[in-house]
């Protein structure tokens, strides 16, 4: 049960985010939710490469070999990140705006577009 | 020749880059240099065709930094991707002639320009790739470009369209990074072929479930990116709001790439795709195809309206490729072909009516016949294209598809066809006679027909709906439609393929 409570996190934080995005009215709420479920997939792509009771995967003259955690989802982790980042600015971006043209981060009131 | 394959990334980054830095300096200087960059991709993709045909079990491959196949990425182009380079392309041609003209109303017009660049790099780099995560990457690329185009008038319908499509679309990626992840802690690696190899040789008994559970997550994910019914909610709102040329990349080849070629490369050369997974796609393509057209009949808004048009069909397309006879899979591929010609044609006529007298209203406008010959040509060419009428290239494509579902024994699914096409056949004859050729209630005496510039794009387009049928003649559909259906046909030899050329 112990090695599973990590990926459970993933999954609760996941469905936090979900919540917010599906739920609440409020535009930074949802921007907040969308941030949430990047970083719990992004915790989740640490996890897969992680390893107990390992090292760092830096290898360099006077170290040992020893079990390494794998170093490849770190790097897509941080590809992710600044994926996430450049969404996230252009979502704030956009509220910032559409705040200026309706007067409120309140979704339901903002509705031109119909049919 | 391998070299000229990362070019198609290459060029379109550097367009977008130099734009950025030196186009606030001169309108003149970003026209040409877009337009050269989409004219050379466009040339490319010709020459990559034609290489293909000679080369060695129809692939080519390119190590990016000369790493070997499952450690570095890989390129890999084969009939598949030179379809979708070729319409790509040749659309982004087109839309890029457009915006000359068209995009003179709008301020800073060079970010315009190098946001345009970005989302070609994104789609090319999406056709071209050979490595999992590094289609994530580009479909981001693309997306994020997207999603800022769509807003990029900044009027308050314009924000309020593109913060729905981005929300949508961000929760689409988790989902598709989500699988990613777990396809990378099943199988150790994110090379394409690597995946399909190592699938194939494992011995577990899970394996089966794991890969419908992946195939549902693909499905769901990519759906909400090309807007299969119960994820389409986002399409009618950003299409309409975009400036016209966006709105014909986007629902021409943006959500085609992003969307239908992703989802059709890992589900059948990967996975090798299982009869359920095929019917849930075949009841996807019906439901989009009645829900976008029923939604379509009461519109007044042009752009709204070609808009559903496009969700429907993409029914078509998805139906055609979910029958998975070879019949089914050359109707559906080359469906997709026709739709992004006579969809952006559709669009590019919208944004030509909108810029000469302002209003997307259909019963606004009329008696345009005469006052702007041209675009009314177009506009009846591409309208006659989407409903099937023969000859043009739209009936065809119907027609091979129809023909599919009954040689498949899908009987319904071949009456569902028939009856949204006589829809879509009424509904088009709606925009005919309000928009073009009906009786106007407005004054419509000081227009004019558009720019040449926004002509030119129309007519090779409108010239694209009335010949691409004669791809079906025996001897060239040989040379280039039977090698696509091919590639979907062999399904994961895909990777043998690919890894006896690494």
């Amino acid at each position: 049960m112990n090695q599973y409570l990590p990926y459970i996190l993933c999954l609760i934080l996941f469905l936090i985010g979900l919540y917010a995005v599906l739920v609440k009215k409020n535009l930074i709420k949802i921007i907040i939710g969308l941030g949430i479920i990047d970083y719990s997939l992004n915790l989740f792509l640490v996890l897969v490469g992680y390893k107990k009771q390992s090292i760092f995967p830096i290898l360099s003259k006077d170290t040992q070999i020893q079990p390494m955690v794998d170093p490849l989802p770190q790097a897509l982790v941080l590809t992710a990140i600044v994926i996430g980042l450049a969404v996230t600015m252009l979502m704030v971006a956009i509220a910032i705006r559409l705040y200026e043209k309706y007067g409120t981060f309140d979704i339901t009131q903002i509705r031109k577009l119909k049919g | 020749m391998n070299n000229i394959i990362p070019l198609f990334v290459i060029l379109p980054l550097a367009g977008a880059f130099l734009n950025s830095l030196l186009g606030r300096f001169s309108k003149l200087f970003s026209d040409i240099l877009s337009n050269i960059v989409c004219i050379l991709t466009t040339f490319f993709s010709f020459v990559i065709l034609f290489n293909l045909n000679l080369s060695p079990n129809n692939i080519l491959t390119y190590r990016v930094g000369g790493w070997v196949a499952p450690i570095g990425i890989m390129l890999v182009v084969d009939h598949l991707s030179v379809l979708m380079l070729l319409t790509v392309n040749l659309v982004a041609l087109c839309c890029c002639i457009y915006s000359i003209s068209y995009m003179e109303k709008y301020t800073d017009k060079w970010k315009y320009y190098a946001l345009f660049m970005l989302m070609l790099a994104g789609m090319n780099g999406v056709i071209i790739t050979g490595d999992i995560f590094n289609m994530y990457v580009f479909l981001e690329i693309a997306a994020i470009a997207s999603y800022a185009l769509v807003a990029f008038g900044c009027e308050s319908e314009e924000l309020e369209a593109s913060f729905k499509y981005l929300v949508l679309g961000s929760v689409a990626s988790a989902i598709i990074l989500l699988s990613i992840a777990l396809i990378y802690s099943y199988v150790s690696s994110l090379n394409l072929a690597d995946i399909s190899l190592t699938l194939s040789n494992m011995v577990d008994v899970n394996k089966v479930y794991f890969i419908k559970f992946i195939s549902l997550l693909l499905i769901v994910g990519f759906g909400v990116k090309s807007a299969l019914v119960p994820f389409h909610s986002w399409l009618p709102d950003a299409h309409q709001s975009a400036p016209a040329p966006i709105s014909a990349m986007s629902s021409g080849v943006l959500i085609k790439t992003l969307g239908i070629y992703a989802m059709v490369r890992i589900l059948f050369n990967i996975f090798g795709v299982g009869q359920k997974i095929l019917s849930i796609i075949v009841i996807l393509g019906l439901l989009s195809m009645f829900v976008g057209v029923i939604l379509a009949l009461y519109q007044w808004d042009y752009k709204r309206l070609l808009a559903y048009h496009s969700i429907s069909q993409f029914g078509y397309i998805i139906l055609g490729i979910g029958l998975a006879t070879p019949l089914g899979i050359l109707g559906g591929l080359f469906h997709l072909m026709n739709h992004s010609v006579f969809k952006s044609l559709l669009f590019l006529t919208s944004g030509a009516t909108e810029y000469t007298l302002g209003t997307r209203d259909l019963r606004k406008m009329g008696e345009l016949n005469k006052k702007m010959p041209l675009t009314t040509f177009s506009a009846l060419i591409g309208s006659m294209s989407i409903s099937g009428v023969p000859p043009f290239n739209g009936f065809w494509s119907k027609l091979i598809i129809i023909v599919a579902c009954i040689q498949a024994k899908q009987y319904f699914a071949g009456f569902i066809a028939t009856i949204v096409s006589f829809l879509t056949l009424s509904s088009f004859t709606k925009v005919l006679k309000y928009g073009f050729y009906g009786k106007s209630e407005v004054d419509h005496k000081n227009i004019k027909e558009v720019p040449g510039a926004m002509v030119v794009p129309m007519i090779i387009l409108s010239l694209c709906c009335i010949f691409m049928g004669l791809l079906l003649l025996p001897h060239i559909r040989q040379y280039f439609l039977d090698n696509v259906v091919n590639v979907l046909q062999q399904g994961t030899i895909y990777a043998t393929k690919v890894f006896e050329l690494r």
